[in-house]
């Protein structure tokens, strides 16, 4: 009744063509965004801000990255842990190096040195295909952390092997990093940059390259008969995708845990951002940020429910129950909508369109 | 139908949404808060339970017996970090509101939550303790106002431990020295000592690093049983590593009196699953094992007896049991001397922070707290958040831990410039301004 788009009538291609056609979409997505940047700010608490909404747009990030090597042009990656850690020791050694340069500049150019270290580990993608991929791309994993762990150039000489954001302001004394941070300032410039990046990675899979990737995912012999160079659609993938996954890694070393460590970035991140796209739903920017906060959110929800409730358990009994209950909700998920939570939206779409007189 | 699951669904996630946004503490007013980032589940949970049973169990019994500290009720409350850097900070951060009172003091028992923190606790104005672990520069706090590293450093420990090699071999000249390490930031803190007492002393140091959690170290151990075959082997290790590496040196001959592990490698847990082949392991350690001491005893009494005991009452008086008692007991004794200058009632982390920047306890006062003999007497002043840095070499006999050495006193006088050289480092890096320590009371 409410979720109906009758009378709404496209009358140029470009509208037809917009990332929410619906003019219901559009005034929701408006909503989220209001309340994201200017409720949420005064509501929330710092611990809300700082431990659940920061890691959930960091993790978004990666996921996006990943959605567009794994979920659009299907090619399996296990690698993301190891672009993460890029990004991060990148964007330090860069802002250590020069501290002139702007920060979003730093973080950008981060994202491009990932980059292009993806490319170079895409290169098995030309050869090998699936599983025989996910060993070749755990291999860039491990070499990467190798790197970063065994180079105490990249720390600059730190005993431990541990980096630490340096302080930088955004503009004038509004401290997004270091001690000055406010958890309020860090969230706000997490909520525009992550959306502008979502807003890019939503284009560039409407756009022909993301046309070519998906024809890649879909049959690769196919789309190479119909023109698609496979090399340029396998290779750009995984350029974007380490791109974004870069800048999640310095997002996460510099925003949200401020001191970080190689070690933060094991084999496990790389399977904890699978899970989220798996999850999420394969091939969808929505189905990234719904991943992002199934596995974020709720292992600490779990774990903080009991007292909120007001029932006292030992911690260790709380997070053995943790363990069962967010295992268990994974395997309940994948039966229930094996194509993920965002295509369980889009269910719950469809079905919102016909409410209240479903056929 | 499946709408209506869907939007029970919904409607179920929103409630547990909109509880999230505002955590209510449960707790009285009047008490003092002190919370716990401890780890009972994950691969270091044999090192984190009985670290935590130790702290918990001590503030338990100071309620029971004194009724707080002057008539203060401790709340204690802990979150469980499983060793894991972000979690830890989640924790930090659900924990730092959630108490009656600010935040006496946080002890992460993670030297990678302890990097994490550092800044946090400095935005949060909240002391943070790393009790024989954590940042060794840290000691200069002059840099770092809210972090303090009593009793010893890592530094301070590699260098004891060298010490006592060179007492045992004469010289170290030519000797070969290997060291079995977490690869984390916790691992690698002591190999620039290391690699600087190598120069100096002359002996060849080898490092090998164990990935995390240290379950497979079969390639390593054979390389230093069968190749290398070091005079001595040190190791850095936590949780299961510990216990792994023991077995897998016995397994490979490794002479046991010359493989000596950091004070977070010499607890029960990590020799027992050895069996006899342990036998002859030593470790650092910079207190007293066992439960005879009156305090002890103490808890004993007043929280077993009553079934308040966090743990297994067998357990009382194992090293890490007392490791986090003795951390228990800095608290406490921080929280009293504050209290004696800003009155005796909850404090804010400030107050709290001087207090452990005043903190002496005193042979004298280990005895008056009935723990005489436990450990060495401890000074923290504005300059030196240290205070001390001594500690012995302990050597497992097959049944408990007997101490095999004096005192050992590191050498400050070289270990103090590289603390304030690598704290002025961070500081630069920074932004930060000395505290000028002449300037304060």
């Amino acid at each position: 009744m409410l979720y109906r788009e009758a009378g709404q009538f496209k009358s140029s291609y470009a509208s037809d063509q917009a990332i929410f056609p619906i003019r219901q979409d559009k005034i929701g997505i408006a909503l989220i965004l209001v309340v994201a940047l200017l409720v949420v700010p005064f509501v929330a608490s710092n611990y809300v801000l700082n431990s659940i909404l920061v890691p959930f747009l960091v993790f978004s990030t990666a996921a996006i990255g990943l959605n567009i090597v794994t979920g659009y042009c299907g090619q399996v990656s296990l690698g993301t842990g190891g672009f993460m850690a890029c990004g991060a020791f990148f964007a330090f050694k860069l802002t250590t190096a020069f501290p002139d340069i702007h920060i979003i500049l730093i973080f950008l150019l981060a994202g491009f040195g990932t980059a292009l270290v993806g490319i170079v580990f895409g290169l098995p993608s030309l050869r090998i295909k699936g599983f025989y991929l996910a060993i070749a791309t755990l291999a860039a994993q491990f070499f990467l952390i190798w790197m970063f762990t065994q180079n105490p150039w990249w720390t600059n000489y730190n005993p431990a092997g541990v980096i630490t954001a340096p302080p930088r302001a955004l503009f004038g004394d509004f401290y997004i990093t270091g001690v000055r941070a406010t958890p309020v300032g860090k969230y706000l410039f997490l909520v525009c940059f992550v959306t502008i990046l979502a807003l890019v990675a939503k284009n560039l899979v409407r756009s022909a390259l993301g046309r070519a990737w998906m024809a890649i995912r879909d049959m690769d012999i196919a789309a190479e008969i119909m023109g698609i160079r496979p090399m340029m659609a396998k290779l750009s993938a995984f350029a974007v995708s380490s791109f974004f996954i870069g800048i999640s890694g310095a997002l996460w070393a510099f925003i949200y845990t401020a001191s970080v460590e190689a070690l933060a970035f094991e084999v496990t991140r790389s399977f904890q951002v699978l899970f989220m796209i798996i999850i999420g739903g394969l091939g969808s920017i929505l189905g990234s940020f719904l991943g992002a906060a199934f596995i974020v959110l709720l292992p600490i929800l779990l774990n903080s429910a009991p007292a909120m409730v007001g029932i006292r358990m030992s911690t260790e009994l709380l997070t053995h129950l943790e363990f069962m209950i967010f295992g268990a909700l994974i395997v309940f998920f994948l039966i229930v909508e094996p194509q993920g939570l965002a295509r369980l939206w889009q269910i719950g779409k469809e079905k919102l369109r016909r409410w209240p007189f479903p056929y | 139908m499946k709408t209506k699951a869907l939007l029970t669904a919904a409607a179920g996630a929103a409630v547990l949404a909109t509880s999230l946004w505002s955590p209510e503490p449960a707790a009285a007013e009047g008490e003092q808060f002190v919370p716990g980032l401890q780890y009972r589940s994950g691969p270091y949970a044999p090192s984190g339970i009985p670290f935590a049973n130790g702290f918990a169990d001590y503030l338990t019994m100071l309620n029971a017996r004194d009724g707080g500290i002057n008539g203060v009720r401790i709340h204690y409350d802990e979150c469980d970090t499983a060793y894991n850097n972000d979690r830890g900070v989640e924790c930090y951060e659900r924990l730092k509101d959630a108490g009656p009172s600010e935040p006496a003091a946080w002890n992460p028992l993670s030297t990678g939550i302890t990097y994490a923190l550092i800044e946090r606790v400095a935005q949060d104005e909240a002391p943070l303790i790393s009790m024989g672990y954590g940042r060794a520069d840290a000691s200069d706090g002059r840099v770092f106002p809210w972090v303090f590293t009593l009793p010893a450093t890592y530094w301070a420990g590699a260098d004891a431990i060298i010490q006592y090699i060179e007492e045992q071999e004469g010289t170290l000249e030519g000797k070969d020295i290997a060291l079995v390490y977490h690869d984390s930031a916790y691992g690698r803190e002591p190999i620039a000592t290391l690699e600087r007492l190598a120069e100096q002393e002359g002996y060849n140091l080898h490092t090998f690093a164990v990935a995390h959690p240290g379950l497979e170290q079969q390639a390593t151990w054979r390389q230093i049983g069968r190749q290398l075959r070091p005079d001595w082997t040190v190791m850095w290790g936590w949780g299961v590593m510990n216990s792994t590496a023991i077995q897998t040196a016995a397994s490979v001959g490794y002479p046991m009196d010359r493989f000596i592990g950091i004070w977070w490698s010499g607890s029960e847990p990590d020799v027992r699953p050895a069996g006899s082949d342990a036998r002859g392991y030593k470790s650092l350690g910079f207190h007293a094992p066992g439960a005879d001491f009156p305090a002890i005893q103490d808890i004993v009494t007043h929280v077993y007896d009553e079934g308040e005991g966090f743990g297994e009452r067998e357990a009382i008086g194992e090293v890490l049991y007392n490791r986090g008692l003795m951390n228990a007991v800095f608290v406490s004794e921080a929280i009293r001397t504050a209290q004696a200058r800003f009155g005796e009632r909850p404090l804010t982390g400030e107050e709290t922070r001087w207090g452990i920047e005043n903190l002496h306890i005193t042979d004298e006062r280990w005895d008056e707290l009935g723990l005489g003999g436990f450990a060495r007497e401890i000074r923290i002043t504005c300059e030196d958040h240290e205070g001390g840095g001594s500690a012995f070499v302990q050597q497992w006999d097959g049944e408990s831990w007997e101490i095999v050495s004096d005192w050992i006193q590191p050498r400050n006088d070289e270990l103090r410039p590289a603390y304030e050289a690598s704290a002025a480092q961070y500081a630069e890096q920074n932004g930060i301004e000395l505290r000028d320590c002449d300037a304060e009371e």
